[in-house]
C-alpha cells in the first residue's frame, strides 16, 4: 500500500470523567490508501459520528495516533496548531443533508473553500465550475441551492468537499435522503472522484443499498473497529 | 473573497428592507428630535439677531424680556441713549397672546417697537413696513395671516400690511409686530369695566378727591389709564465701543439690568430651553436604546436561524473573524438602510412640524456614526452566539 491517506492507530475518545465517563472510541485502527473508498458501518451509538468528528479534527481524541494525508495530525495531542486550516486544506465533508449555504449560488458554494484558502475569486470560481461540470451539475452553476433537486444538491456538496483537492473526504450518510438510483449515483461519483483525485473517502452509512458496493468496510461496534472485506460489487 | 454579508442581505432582502424601514422610522424620529432642539437654538439666535440689539436693558434682577417678566418706564431709554458708546436705544414690548383668526386661535408673540429702531423686523417677504402710528401689523408667515387680512388684538382691529419669516419667540410662537403705542395699550391698558371700577374707587377716596383741589382727581385718573411701561430697551452700541463695557456702565449708573448678546444667548439657550434640551436628550437616549434593542433582536434572530450554515462554514475552515465580520456587516447594513430611510423621512416630515425643525448636516453625520456604533454594539450578542456554534453540530450523531 502507498503511504496511507488516513492512518489511525489506537484512537480513543472518552466523554466525561470519573463514574460518568463514557468511552466512545476504544482504540480504533484504520488505514486507508489514497483513492480508496471505504464504508464505515455500525449501529446507532457505536461511535461512528465520534470517529468522524475525530477524523474531521472537530473534537480532540483522548489518546492514539492519527495522520491525514501523510501529516501527523494527532499523537497524544494535536500536532497541528491551526485545526481550521487542517480541515480546510486536508479534509472534505459531505453531510447527510447537503447543507449548502442558501444565500450563495451553486458556484460560490463550491468556490468558497478555495477563496477561504486564499485563491482569487476568479480562480476559485474557475475551479468550482470545472468540478461542477465533472459532476454533471455545471448547467446549474448560477442557480440557488433551493432551486436544485436533492440529488443535484448532494452533487454540489460533493464538489464542495473535493474542490480543494483534499487527501481525505468524510461522508456522513450522504445517500440517506436519496432513492436507490440517486444513492448509487452518488456512490458512483464518489468512486470516480476518489480515483481521479486520489482522495481517500470514508462513507459512514446505514444504507443497505450501497453497502455491497464497497470493497473494504470498517464495522464499528462498542467503540472498536473491525475491518471486513466488502462485496465490492461496484456500481 | 466574496461578501458573505452582502449575499445574505440580498438573499433576505425583503426582511432586511422592511426591518430597515422600521428602524428608519425610529431613526427619523431621533433625527427630528435633534432637529427640534437645533430649531429651538436657532429660533433663539434668530430672535436675538432679528432684534438688531447689542444690549438688552431690563428691570433690575430679572432675566427679561424673554425669560422673565420685566417692566420699565418708557422714558428710561432717554437716559440710556445719552450714555457714551450708545448709538441707539429704543423701547420694546413683548406679549404672548392668542389672536382670533376666523374660527381658530393663533398663539403669537406681539412685539411692540418703534419703526426705524432696534426691534423692528429685519426683513419682509411680502407687503410693506408699518408706516402708520396705529392699527397696522407685520406678521410672521407661520401665523397663517395673509396680507390685507384684518385681525383683532384686544379691543382693536389691525390690518396685516407686511409678512416676515423666521421671527418666532423662544417657545416657537410666531411674532406679530405692531407699533409701540398699540402694543403698550394691548399689554397694559385695562378693560373698560376695570377702568370704570378703578375710577369709581379713586373718586370715592377722599384723599384723592379733595374739595378745593380742582384737577387732582382728573390727573390721577389720567395716569391710571395711561400705558407708560415697556418690557425692555434695546441698545445698539456705537462702532468702536465694547458692548460689555457699555452694559457695565448701564448697570452701574442706571441701576438696571443689561445683557450683552453673549449673555442673552446664554439665557435663551442655556437657561430657557435647558429643560427642553434635557427632555430631548433623554428621549434621544431612549430611542438609541430602543434602536439597539431592535437591531440586536433582529440580528440575533437571523443568526439563530442559520446556526447550521454557520457550523458548516466553521467546519470547512471559515475563520471566526470572517463570521464575526459577516454578522457585523449585516448589522451595519441594516443600520445604513435605516439611516438612509430615517434621514429621508425626517427631511420629508420636517416642514409639517409646528415648530421649526433644523436638520444640520453635522447632526446627520453624527447620527450616522451613532447608528453605526449602536448597530455594532447590537451585533455583539449575535456574534457571541455565532462564535459559540460548534462545527461538530454539522456532523450528525
Amino acid at each position: 500500500m502507498d503511504m496511507p491517506a488516513i492512518e489511525v492507530r489506537g484512537l480513543s475518545k472518552r466523554y466525561g470523567e470519573g463514574d460518568a465517563a463514557v468511552d466512545a472510541l476504544k482504540g480504533v485502527d484504520m488505514r486507508i490508501a489514497p483513492g480508496e473508498v471505504v464504508g464505515l458501518i455500525g449501529p446507532s451509538g457505536s461511535g461512528k459520528s465520534t470517529l468522524l468528528k475525530c477524523l474531521g479534527a472537530v473534537i480532540e481524541p483522548t489518546a492514539g495516533y492519527m495522520a491525514l494525508g501523510g501529516r501527523t495530525a494527532f499523537d497524544g495531542g494535536w500536532k497541528i496548531r491551526d485545526l481550521r486550516s487542517l480541515r480546510r486544506d486536508n479534509i472534505g465533508f459531505v453531510f447527510q443533508a447537503p447543507y449548502l449555504i442558501p444565500f450563495l449560488d451553486v458556484t460560490d458554494n463550491v468556490a468558497l473553500l478555495p477563496m477561504l484558502a486564499g485563491k482569487s475569486n476568479r480562480e476559485a470560481r474557475r475551479q468550482a465550475v470545472e468540478l461542477l461540470e465533472a459532476l454533471d451539475v455545471g448547467h446549474r452553476a448560477k442557480a440557488a441551492p433551493s432551486e436544485l433537486s436533492g440529488g443535484e444538491q448532494q452533487r454540489v456538496a460533493i464538489a464542495r468537499a473535493l474542490v480543494n483537492r483534499p487527501p481525505v473526504v468524510l461522508a456522513d450518510e450522504p445517500t440517506a435522503p436519496l432513492d436507490s438510483e440517486r444513492a448509487l449515483n452518488v456512490v458512483r461519483i464518489l468512486n470516480r472522484m476518489a480515483e481521479q483525485y486520489r482522495t481517500a473517502i470514508i462513507v459512514v452509512t446505514h444504507d443497505e443499498k450501497i453497502i455491497p458496493t464497497f470493497r473494504r468496510l470498517y464495522r464499528i461496534r462498542d467503540g472498536r473497529t473491525y475491518e471486513e472485506a466488502g462485496e465490492g460489487r461496484g456500481v | 473573497m466574496i461578501s458573505l454579508a452582502g449575499r445574505d442581505i440580498l438573499h433576505h432582502w425583503a426582511k432586511y428592507v422592511f426591518t430597515g424601514v422600521g428602524l428608519g422610522l425610529l431613526i427619523g424620529v431621533t433625527l427630528s428630535m435633534a432637529g427640534i432642539y437645533r430649531g429651538m437654538v436657532d429660533d433663539a439666535q434668530v430672535l436675538m439677531r432679528g432684534s438688531g440689539a447689542d444690549i438688552w436693558v431690563v428691570q433690575q434682577e430679572t432675566l427679561g424680556p424673554y425669560a422673565e417678566p420685566s417692566n420699565l418706564r418708557d422714558d428710561v431709554y432717554r437716559a440710556i441713549v445719552g450714555m457714551p458708546g450708545v448709538a441707539e436705544a429704543s423701547n420694546v414690548t413683548y406679549l404672548t397672546m392668542q389672536i382670533r383668526q376666523g374660527e381658530r386661535d393663533v398663539r403669537v408673540m406681539a412685539v411692540g417697537f418703534e419703526p426705524g429702531h432696534p426691534g423692528e423686523p429685519p426683513f419682509l417677504v411680502a407687503g410693506r413696513r408699518i408706516v402708520r402710528s396705529h392699527y397696522e401689523v407685520v406678521a410672521d408667515v407661520r401665523t397663517g395671516f395673509r396680507l390685507g387680512e384684518r385681525v383683532r388684538i384686544r379691543r382693536h382691529e389691525y390690518e396685516v400690511v407686511g409678512l416676515t419669516r423666521r421671527m418666532v419667540s423662544s417657545s416657537g410662537d410666531p411674532m406679530v409686530f405692531l407699533s409701540l403705542k398699540d402694543a403698550q395699550e394691548a399689554q397694559f391698558l385695562k378693560d373698560n369695566d376695570a377702568i370704570v371700577n378703578e375710577r369709581a374707587r379713586t373718586a370715592a377716596n377722599p384723599a384723592l378727591n379733595r374739595p378745593g383741589v380742582p384737577g387732582l382727581l382728573d390727573a390721577i385718573l389720567a395716569t391710571q389709564a395711561a400705558s407708560r411701561s415697556v418690557n425692555a430697551v434695546l441698545v445698539r452700541v456705537a462702532d468702536g465701543h465694547d458692548p460689555e463695557r457699555v452694559a457695565d456702565d448701564i448697570r452701574r449708573w442706571k441701576h438696571l439690568e443689561a445683557y450683552t448678546r453673549a449673555q442673552m444667548e446664554e439665557i435663551l439657550v442655556a437657561k430657557l430651553i435647558e429643560t427642553s434640551a434635557r427632555q430631548i436628550a433623554t428621549f434621544l437616549v431612549i430611542l438609541a436604546i430602543v434602536s439597539a434593542a431592535i437591531v440586536s433582536f433582529i440580528i440575533y434572530t437571523m443568526t439563530l436561524g442559520k446556526v447550521r450554515e454557520l457550523a458548516v462554514l466553521k467546519l470547512i475552515g471559515t475563520r471566526n473573524r470572517t463570521i464575526a465580520a459577516m454578522i457585523l456587516q449585516q448589522s451595519l447594513g441594516l443600520g445604513l438602510i435605516g439611516f438612509v430611510m430615517g434621514k429621508t423621512v425626517a427631511t420629508l416630515w420636517a416642514p409639517y412640524f409646528p415648530k421649526y425643525v433644523l436638520l444640520l448636516p453635522g447632526d446627520a453625520v453624527r447620527g450616522l456614526l451613532a447608528t453605526m456604533v449602536v448597530c455594532a454594539v447590537a451585533s455583539l450578542l449575535a456574534i457571541r452566539v455565532a462564535l459559540k456554534v460548534d462545527p461538530a453540530t454539522a456532523i450528525g450523531g
